[in-house]
């Protein structure tokens, strides 16, 4: 599975929200891998799915892509939980 | 990493907050008097938040403010201001804690993030952070 994390830039804030989306999946036993990218480039990359914030999220949604909007991108807690009702639970 | 970046002359404390984008301005002071970014990265980054809305904000209270290498950085470094009274951004985000990241390639800053990432997830060591007063309090983090 891949997932994008994604923010304005793809430097800062999507690799710090991509490096806890990665120890997410390995606590849930989730085989996939998340990268992180800008916003520009994620709308031309293809994925399973998409995680950032609220603003990104609306801005990339386009009526294909899945996308997990997430409020606290250091939080695991959060991340987990988005992650299990996104993904666990839509399977 | 955070320990030889994060300097002294790089922290700032301030009680009264103003607009975000002036709070950012402030915060990104030691950077460019040091030389690490131009002027043109602050106004980037400002441009940025007002088109793409407070991507910046990694949780609530905290900020990260940056741009990409080509934006006007000449080498990576890192600057903090902590703001006793919450910055509001567009709608109802807030933060008190602005992270200034300049990063001069796409890799070379990682290792900051990952050892910032280590604070922020540690509730005590936020907490810490956010009460955070002198210099001293801020170096008893990393």
């Amino acid at each position: 599975m891949k997932i994008l994390a994604v923010c304005g830039n793809g430097l800062g804030t999507s690799f710090m929200l991509s490096l806890n989306v990665n120890k997410v999946l390995k606590d849930l036993n989730i085989d996939g891998e998340c990268k992180n990218m800008d916003l520009a480039s994620a709308k031309t990359e293809s994925a399973d799915y998409y995680i950032g914030s609220p603003e990104i999220m609306e801005q990339l949604e386009d009526g294909n892509k899945k996308v997990i909007p997430v409020v606290n991108m250091v939080s695991q807690n959060e991340i987990a939980e988005k992650v299990k009702k996104h993904i666990l639970e839509a399977e | 990493m955070l320990e030889t970046k994060l300097t002294e002359e790089m922290v700032q404390f301030t009680s009264e907050a103003k607009s975000w984008e002036e709070t950012i301005r402030i915060a990104s002071a030691p950077l460019l008097d040091k030389g690490s970014i131009e002027p043109r990265y602050v106004e980037k980054i400002i441009s940025n938040v007002k088109e793409l809305g407070p991507y910046i904000i990694l949780m609530p209270n905290v900020a990260m403010p940056h741009a990409r290498p080509e934006d006007g950085v000449n080498e990576t470094g890192i600057s903090l201001l902590v703001s006793k009274e919450s910055v509001y951004f567009q709608g109802e985000k807030s933060a008190r804690i602005f992270l200034v990241l300049a990063s001069s390639d796409a890799t070379s800053h990682l290792e900051l993030l990952k050892e910032i990432s280590e604070i922020l997830t540690d509730e005590e060591k936020l907490n810490e952070l956010l009460a955070a007063k002198n210099y001293q309090d801020i170096k008893n983090l990393f």
